[in-house]
């Protein structure tokens, strides 16, 4: 199967036309050394032998709607409203491109400007882009900003920053010439002291991310505080969901938000595609990876949106601009601003504030267990450690509770190898009471 | 005609959407959270029912051109379609609800289908190993020239520089930039590709890498791509090529045979994954066994018949992506290339590259082509002849969307002045391919005519022609509730 149109009589007037005897005089330059016929790859298939084959393929995955899932780490399950799979899916949302052609990219347009102000209103600050690939490059772009604006070269980032979102960070600075230096973590907060120890004036940018990997709410502004003292940026990587009843990055002083973006309207659908937002303040607009929409008039003074301050992207500025991305994640933009109109102010509050009850109620029954233990003294908003004690391990637990359906919390020795006995456990809307109790009786089968 | 904006249509206390009743007890904030952590204010989010939403966006939608709607003849974009069953593959619950620290016993059905994409794509470009983790052409760029960073560094070797053509994508040296590199720009010879004897003027022990593009933006097929490879193989320079063309090649020729060490491929042209406007893409990265060690991790494996990340390389440059890429544009591209098979891939060049010398012959005589000969996928004509009435590519292609035809690419490459370059895909039919050509000989005809009608145009769409100028100086971002700071409040 194939959706080329022309049929084999069209293709040889074609051919007439073009003033060629066959296709192979069209590519004549390709060279007779590297002109190759033979495909390697299976044969093409039907319609529905490529559903049966994907649906064979999708059945030997267990899909989160199947279980009881308790597993966070920087991806969260959420609901999705139909309304954005409705919208979305629409082909004038799906397959145009980049709205280069304004006069004919309104709908996207348009859609680009409110998604900006929805995200300025979320997150606290003046400017929004379009979005960037994921959270995790974001903090990368964010670093880049950092650097850029206050021609200084030392970074540093909370060890409580998502590892993955550090690694890519590293990966991102390879060749740039800076320094990461890691802040540890007390208690299961990034150690201000050690913070303040750090920050000299070579310090460009201070990384923390609120709730932190573990779950706990950071000591936000005083660090912010800390690192304008001694003129270095501060980044924070926020998780949007909590930002119904956290404050703000805008709120604490932060320079530059950041966030994975995807849980506000889009399944998790194995990691990605994700959505990087990225905001700052107006000082720093100039310096803005990425594109931006922005609303100005046509030649009949009718209202009219655009691309804007192009000269900051790699199609105008090549090797002098302010990031190389040119595709983002436009489409996941859109759900997000479907998403966020179909809450509004007072939808996000009661989804916030269900994760934070939901967390807390699943918190204390777990800790009912006689070797549970909550591991940090921390305030969190969904996602906390726990400490299993009496030598019962992550892995053990897990295994127990996945006869019972359900997904336990994720393991924290992969990432911080000395966190052996701790797991990190995320209850979101989607869980009910009846299966949090569930969760709750089967783990008191586990023994070591 | 254009619509408001959502907030524009807020009415407070208004719902779009509700979640259950708790069944557990509420908790306030307060109870539980330091009061510095609570949140003080409202985001000004709209406050609108359901339909408000659903109403609100299919008109928007409306505005939109769009492959689904329109011919889309963006040259370097391939704006092919975007078949209807890899969406209905991708919302598969078994690929689009899994959660990525699930344990790999539970998704190999996930891990199977990466793998043999991987595979595929192997098999497609000739190359050893592919990453699917970056996360659109741009992010495998990137990711590319850490690669070339790690390789000359593991060799002992720190080379500074990367030549790129100037007919090159401006992703390509804002990726090197970004990597450390300074850029050596090379001149393109008299027939538009790489010059032999500028490339080998410019080659020496502080170039890591060419990057190329093949074919090139203008179209046209590197004849001499053995000979290039081998002399910047001479002096350990290493060959990056820009995939976003890879859809001229399909079953016609691999970048592997030709020396390309790595290169990356833009899914969402060549394997039809929607544009999404302006995504999600995705940007794997390929490379020769040489290469592989410095692939970014984790990386799927099988071992004997079961499937798992491998997480670790002392070699790798690391992650780029926070988690495994953009996996829901790989399920559709997967569909995409066992839906076509071997067959089906080299037709969809074969017709690509028929289409585009199609549309060029019948355009022939209308605007000139500097660089004229067979192309491949797609070909750039000049719009400088119009200059005398004033008329620039920018005022063509604003006249074609009142005919109903989205822009070709303009004012690119920049090697073409006042360039127009077209790609029309092997998805449309010689009867859309006529009708464009005969708008555009209109176009062409108004210019030469009534030069007013196309400097004035588009006239037909939603809005007319945007003042550019006011939004960059004045530049208004988001829209405030206080001081209703769009101008002209609009209709409907």
């Amino acid at each position: 199967m194939d959706y080329a149109p022309n049929t084999d009589q069209q293709l040889k007037d074609m051919l007439r036309t073009i003033g060629v005897g066959s296709f192979e005089e069209l590519i004549h330059a390709v060279p007779g050394d590297v002109h190759q016929r033979s495909l390697h790859v299976p044969h093409g298939l039907s319609e529905a032998q490529v559903l049966e084959l994907t649906e064979s393929l999708a059945a030997r995955n267990i899909a989160l709607p199947q279980v009881t899932s308790f597993l966070g780490a920087g991806q969260y399950h959420h609901l999705v409203p139909t309304a954005v799979d409705a919208l979305s899916s629409r082909g004038e949302w799906l397959t145009p491109y980049t709205p280069y052609q304004a006069e004919a990219s309104q709908g996207s347009l348009q859609a680009i400007y409110e998604f900006q102000t929805m995200v300025c209103e979320l997150l606290g600050m003046d400017v929004a882009n379009a979005s960037l690939y994921d959270g995790a490059s974001a903090v990368g772009e964010a670093a880049v900003v950092a650097l850029r604006a206050t021609g200084r070269n030392r970074l540093l980032v909370a060890e409580a920053l998502h590892p993955h979102a550090r690694q890519v960070l590293s990966t991102y600075l390879q060749g740039a010439g800076a320094i990461l230096q890691e802040i540890p973590t007390v208690n299961g907060l990034t150690d201000l002291e050690a913070l303040a120890k750090a920050l000299k004036d070579d310090v460009a940018g201070v990384f923390l991310q609120h709730p932190n990997v573990f779950g706990c709410l950071e000591p936000m502004a005083q660090a912010a505080d800390l690192a304008h003292r001694v003129g270095a940026l501060f980044a924070a990587s926020v998780y949007p969901i909590s930002l119904g009843v956290l404050q703000p990055p805008g709120a604490y002083g932060a320079d530059i938000a950041v966030a994975e973006g995807r849980c506000l309207g889009t399944p998790v659908a194995y990691g990605g595609p994700g959505l990087g937002l990225f905001a700052t303040t107006q000082a720093l607009l100039r310096r803005m990876p990425g594109r931006l929409a922005g609303c100005t008039v046509d030649q009949r003074g009718q209202r009219g949106y655009t691309l804007t301050l192009q000269t900051r992207e790699q199609h105008i500025r090549r090797e002098k601009a302010t990031s190389n991305i040119c595709t983002n994640e436009g489409l996941i933009a859109l759900r997000a601003t479907m998403f966020m109109s179909l809450l509004g102010p007072q939808g996000l509050r009661e989804l916030s504030e269900a994760n934070l009850s939901k967390a807390h109620y699943a918190a204390s029954h777990l800790q009912e267990l006689p070797w549970v233990r909550l591991a940090f003294d921390q305030p969190f908003f969904n996602e906390f450690t726990l400490r299993y004690e009496a030598g019962i391990t992550p892995e053990a637990v897990n295994r127990a509770l996945l006869k019972a359906g359900v997904l336990g919390g994720y393991g924290l020795k992969t990432w911080y190898p000395l966190l052996d006995q701790h797991a990190l456990w995320c209850v979101t809307e989607t869980l009910s009471r009846e299966r949090i109790d569930a969760a709750c009786e089967a783990l008191k089968k586990v023994r070591a | 005609m254009t619509t408001p904006l959502i907030f524009e249509r807020s009415i407070p206390g208004r719902r779009g959407y509700r979640y259950a009743a708790s069944d557990v007890p509420p908790i306030a904030p307060v109870e539980v959270l330091p009061a510095e952590h609570v949140r003080t204010t409202t985001p000004a989010w709209p406050e609108v029912a359901e339909f408000d939403v659903v109403r609100h966006y299919t008109r928007l939608s409306q505005l939109n051109f769009s492959v689904d709607t329109h011919f889309y003849p963006l040259g370097s974009c391939t704006m092919k379609y975007n078949p209807k069953l890899n969406e209905r593959v991708a919302a598969m619950p078994g690929f689009a609800w899994l959660h990525p620290l699930q344990p790999a016993s539970q998704v190999q059905g996930m891990l199977e289908l990466l793998h043999g994409l991987e595979q595929m794509l192997c098999a497609i470009t000739g190359m050893q190993a592919f990453t699917l983790q970056p996360a659109a052409g741009a992010q495998g760029e990137l990711t590319g020239l850490k690669i070339i960073r790690a390789y000359h560094q593991r060799r002992g070797q720190r080379r500074s520089t990367i030549l790129i053509p100037d007919s090159a994508h401006g992703t390509n040296p804002a990726s090197a930039a970004l990597s450390g590199f300074s850029v050596v720009q090379l001149k393109s010879g008299p027939d538009g590709l790489i010059d032999l004897n500028e490339l080998k003027a410019r080659l020496n022990g502080e170039v890591a890498a060419l990057m190329l593009t093949n074919p090139n933006t203008l179209g046209l097929f590197e004849r001499q791509i053995k000979a290039i490879t081998a002399l910047a193989h001479e002096q350990d320079v290493l060959i990056y090529m820009d995939g976003a063309n890879m859809n001229a090649l399909l079953g016609i020729c691999r970048p592997g045979d030709m020396g390309v060490d790595l290169l990356q491929l833009n899914l969402h042209k060549t394997f039809s994954t929607p544009h999404g406007g302006g995504g999600p893409g995705a940007g794997p990265v390929g490379v020769t066994q040489a290469l592989e060690p410095f692939l970014p991790l984790p990386r799927v494996r099988k071992r004997g018949r079961q499937f798992a990340w491998h997480e670790q390389g002392k070699h790798s440059v690391g992650r780029v992506h926070g988690w495994f890429g953009n996996v829901g544009v790989l399920v559709r591209a997967y569909a995409y290339i066992r839906t076509l098979g071997r067959e089906g891939l080299v037709r969809a060049s074969e017709t690509a590259i028929i289409n585009a010398n199609y549309l060029k012959a019948r355009l022939r005589g209308v605007l000139p082509v500097p660089y004229d000969q067979h192309c491949m996928h797609e070909f750039v004509m000049t719009a400088k002849l119009l200059k005398a009435q004033g008329i620039t590519a920018w005022d063509v292609a604003k006249r074609l969307l009142d005919y109903g035809f989205y822009a070709p690419t303009v004012f690119f490459p920049l090697i073409v002045e006042d360039a127009l370059m077209i790609e029309p895909t092997e998805t449309e039919s010689k009867e859309t391919l006529d009708q464009f050509a005969e708008a555009l000989i209109r176009v062409v005809e108004e210019a030469r005519q009534q030069p007013d009608t196309v400097k004035r145009a588009p006239r037909r769409m939603p809005v007319e022609r945007l003042d550019e100028v006011k939004a960059a100086r004045e530049p208004n971002l988001r829209w405030r509730p206080a001081e209703a700071s769009c101008p002209t409040a609009p209709h409907g």
